[in-house]
């Protein structure tokens, strides 16, 4: 995988994204993520009310590749339910581990489907996993 | 391509190897961990061919050998650090586990309620959070000592914190993310006089600076052989014969008894009393190697050298557009060991650029989340150098930093 491929015109643009930058006015659960190895802090708000994701916000620092992925899992979240995102979640990570390769199975990821070769550059799969980790840790608290 | 003439390279395989390289791989982490020459590795592989039995456990030859090559090398780091007579050398896994020895079997027995250990708040991880669990356990408290605007102590600093509540002084003697030297001398002194007792983390220090602990009087001295250009899963930990013998074991087993009854146990006198269980024998031959590596050269040679490699690093680094220092802006008081930041990009993907032209340096926090928080940034890059490091490789680092920012539609060139 080459800078091109890793630095691409969607990462980047998700990377700079704002949207979802604003802390929550009421929060039902928040999280911290973190990525000891190189200093990655996500902090995440959802407000979730009858099982179903109303509003999302992604605070906190991270490098260009974390906050991208953040940026596309508040995307696809906003206005799930709880078992929705649970689901995206799940097809997230065996995207990255390979285990799903199929496009038409990765459809539903919609953007997250730029990361679909960060394997190739193992010391960056921790960044485009830790908001999806961290949201999975946030669920598990609110239920 | 053209190379530098670097004298030491050709005595590192991983160096030999990658000169051949159309692009030769700059290894610029060398705090991290240092790349091992022959002579270490030479060294290990010929305990393991020729000498390999249990030292300590064997009546015949190849064991008393063993045995030698032990105390061989225990006598070869008291004459490398000049290790006064009534102290001891104990080998350990690493700084961290010496560290955690020194938490387990002196902080926990001697430290108790209204105590106060006293710390700089730019500690790495491993000699900050054994003593969260000391004072956790024990009720004694942690007092930081912070950093002025050079990224170092001054001595008022600790003037201010140190009191008859200090019982216990724990700190870098170099610290491993600002590269800044600690007037520890004087710090032991100031603690001395306090009647407190004083640690001091040389694992940055050993590989750049003469270290002379009769001199600097510490009461315990640690330090990790992998960053020594020795192999990894060694380490050292110096202590005053009087303290050890105070102090109860860390691990139990083989090794460090005398008898054992059925319900109990005498231990072995200092240093076995600290050294349970199969020693790395292997990793205690290839740090022999090292330190006779080092022995040979002229380290004053080597220092100077980094010296000037370091000066230069900094003057060029200054030279980039957006590049920020943290820390010690000067070449004062501060080993090869550099922090900075590129405007408007995380050091992990600085770090990812620089790796595409082949630069290996460290970005994150490098097990200092207190001092990131402390000066108030979440993450930093960091070139930490050595005697085998050029300036030709300082110059692609430059270089390669220049282009940095344009992956993110940043312009490189300086705004005013
Ligand atoms: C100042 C300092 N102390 C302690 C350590 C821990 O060393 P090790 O991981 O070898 O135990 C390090 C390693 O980075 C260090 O830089
Ligand atoms: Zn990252």
């Amino acid at each position: 995988m080459d800078l091109k491929e890793l630095y691409s015109d969607i990462i980047l643009e998700y990377s700079q994204d704002k949207t979802y930058r604003k802390p929550l006015m009421r929060p039902t659960v928040r999280n911290r993520g973190v990525n000891p190895s190189c200093g990655d802090n996500i902090e995440l708000e959802l407000q979730i009310e009858d099982h179903r994701i109303k509003e999302v916000a992604i605070l906190g620092k991270g490098c260009a590749i974390s906050e991208a992925s953040a940026g596309v899992m508040a995307e696809l979240i906003q206005g799930k339910t709880v078992e929705e995102a649970r689901t995206l979640s799940d097809l997230f990570v065996s995207m990255i581990q390979k285990k799903v390769t199929e496009e038409q199975q990765l459809k539903s990821l919609e953007a997250g489907i730029a990361f679909q070769n960060i394997s190739n550059m193992p010391a960056r799969v921790k960044c485009a996993v830790l908001s999806w980790h961290t949201l999975e840790e946030a669920l598990n608290q609110e239920a | 391509m053209s190379r530098v003439v670097n004298p030491y390279r050709k005595d590192f395989p991983l160096f030999q190897a990658e000169d051949q390289k159309e692009l030769a791989l700059a290894y610029l982490d060398n705090a991290a961990t240092t790349q091992k020459p022959y002579v270490t590795l030479l060294a290990e592989q010929l305990y393991y061919e020729s000498k390999n039995a249990n030292p300590h456990r064997g009546a015949y030859d190849l064991s008393v050998e063993a045995t030698m090559l032990l105390e061989e090398t225990r006598d070869m780091v008291k004459h490398f650090f000049t290790v006064p007579k009534e102290g001891e050398i104990i080998f350990t896994k690493g700084a961290t586990e010496s560290l955690n020895l020194l938490a387990y079997s002196y902080g926990l027995t001697h430290l108790k309620q209204g105590d106060e250990i006293l710390l700089p708040i730019s500690e790495h991880h491993s000699n900050l959070v054994p003593w969260q669990m000391v004072a956790k356990q024990t009720g004694c408290k942690l007092v930081y000592l912070n950093l002025n605007e050079e990224a170092n102590i001054s001595l008022e600093e600790v003037k201010g914190k140190l009191s008859n509540k200090t019982k216990l002084v724990t700190l870098a003697q170099v610290s491993n993310v600002t590269g800044s030297i600690y007037p520890v001398a004087e710090i032991i002194r100031l603690a001395h006089e306090k009647g407190a007792i004083v640690i001091v983390d040389g694992t940055q220090a050993v590989p750049h600076l003469q270290v002379d602990i009769t001199e600097l009087n510490p009461d315990f001295y640690v330090c990790s052989g992998h960053k020594l250009y020795g192999p990894m899963g060694v380490g050292i930990l110096y202590g005053k014969m009087d303290l050890l013998n105070q102090m109860s074991p860390f691990l139990y087993g083989g090794d460090m008894i005398e008898y054992v009854e059925d319900f109990s146990a005498t231990y072995a006198p200092v240093p076995q009393k600290f050294e349970a269980g199969t020693q790395n024998m292997g990793s205690i031959a290839g740090l022999r190697g090292a330190l006779t590596y080092l022995e040979e050269k002229n380290r004053n040679q080597l220092f100077q050298y980094e010296e000037e490699l370091s000066n230069y690093l900094l003057e060029q680094l200054k030279k980039v557009p957006h590049v920020q220092l943290v820390g010690n802006k000067t070449g004062n008081n501060r080993i090869g060991v550099v922090p900075f930041l590129v405007e408007d990009v995380h050091p992990h993907d600085v770090v990812t650029i620089l790796n595409q032209d082949r630069i290996a340096i460290r970005a994150g926090h490098h097990c200092a989340q207190p001092l990131h928080r402390h000066l108030d940034v979440l993450a930093t890059c960091r070139v930490s150098l050595s005697f085998y490091n050029t300036k030709e490789e300082i110059d692609r680092l430059c270089e390669s930093l220049k282009g940095v920012r344009r992956w993110f539609g940043y312009g490189s060139e300086r705004t005013i």
